[in-house]
């Protein structure tokens, strides 16, 4: 096998971008795929916590990259999914002590025995954003139906389009239907009219979220969880499934309008 | 809820978004979009009559790509020698 690798960015911080990651890696591997996420925010790093692996830390990329560790001393076994491993990212260098080409180089250490590589881009759209692109073959957008978190997600997509990626997907996180439903809340057919690139997931506003990272489990572990329900349909798509948008139903119209905006590219 | 009874949020959102955008991927600004409608009205004014009242001059976008579009209705001949 030859893994595909994902990257998430999203331009503004806060949107989301290391709960998708830990989410969507979680699904994936739940239903049987070989995945390793890679947390590409380097003195920031967080997604060791959003999986819960905080404790199990001996050795990060930059221990990769300087030649401290071999790749597979620094992959992090996940508690509960055999398939899943993480990369930690440094807490103590920057981002400088990573480089494009490193990333591509890992990527492909890790391609022949994965499914799926997964890379949480920290925010910004300098060097650690340049990283975390430099490898991926799919990038998936992840924004906010809130004006500037939209704002940023249009100039991540202009980059990537300068950078000739393939054409990346949306992710509308924390989407409020009832604030949609009193207008007051840009609604995800907004968000894609504006964006104008194909739409790979909705994630509702949920506060099994939050409770879910307080403990260090994803929320796609919970059965019952409707954020956790959204990212699970979204790790369907990534494997190539027709899944239908969650609610869209619902607001009459939008769903043959989000069938259209997936099969524009 | 509405601000002050004004009303709701959302569309507002939208709109500015559109303006914010297009000024963004064309790195131009509102002032120099007013500018360029007005130089190219300058031109077609110096050819023909046009209904000036009329005139629709507006950055659009499809998708991920916008373009400048003009609607200039011209004066016809017949009405300008009527009046």
């Amino acid at each position: 096998m030859t893994a595909q690798v994902i990257t998430l960015s999203s331009g503004k911080g806060g949107v989301g971008k290391t709960t998708a990651v830990a989410n969507i890696a979680v699904a994936l591997a739940a239903d049987g795929a070989k995945v390793v996420c890679i947390d590409g925010d380097i003195g920031l790093r967080n997604l060791d916590v959003v999986l819960g692996l905080e404790n199990r830390i001996v050795y990060d990329i930059v221990d990769v990259i300087e030649g401290r560790c071999k790749l597979r001393q620094a992959m992090i076994r996940d508690k509960h999914l055999a398939g899943l491993h993480l990369i930690p990212a440094a807490q103590t260098r920057d981002k400088t002590a990573v480089s494009p080409s490193d990333m591509v180089r890992i990527c492909n250490e890790l391609r022949p025995e994965h499914d799926y590589i997964l890379i949480d881009s920290p925010a910004g759209i300098e060097r650690g954003f340049r990283n975390a692109i430099a490898a991926a073959d799919r990038v998936f957008v992840v924004t906010n139906p809130e004006v500037s978190a939209v704002r940023d997600a249009d100039r991540v997509i202009g980059i990537l389009e300068a950078e000739e990626k393939r054409g990346p997907a949306l992710i509308i996180n924390r989407l409020n239907a009832a604030l949609v439903r009193q207008n007051d809340m840009l609604s995800a057919e907004d968000v894609l009219d504006l964006l104008g690139i194909p739409l790979i997931g909705i994630v509702p506003e949920d506060q099994t979220v939050i409770v879910s990272s307080n403990h260090g489990t994803p929320v796609a572990q919970d059965p019952r969880s409707r954020a956790g329900q959204a990212f699970r349909n979204i790790a369907k798509r990534v494997r190539g499934e027709e899944v239908p948008f969650m609610g869209a139903d619902k607001q009459g119209g939008l769903w043959d309008r989000l069938q259209k905006m997936r099969g524009r590219r | 809820m509405g601000w002050f009874g004004h009303r709701r949020s959302g569309p507002r959102a939208k709109e500015r978004l559109q303006l914010v955008l297009i000024h963004d991927r064309t790195d131009l600004t509102a002032q120099e979009l007013s500018a360029l409608k007005d130089e190219i009205l300058e031109v077609i004014a110096r050819h023909v009559e046009f209904e000036s009242d009329a005139v629709q001059i507006a950055v659009e976008h499809d998708g991920r790509s916008q373009r400048l579009v003009a609607d200039i209705p011209l004066r016809s001949v017949t009405r300008r020698r009527a009046a």
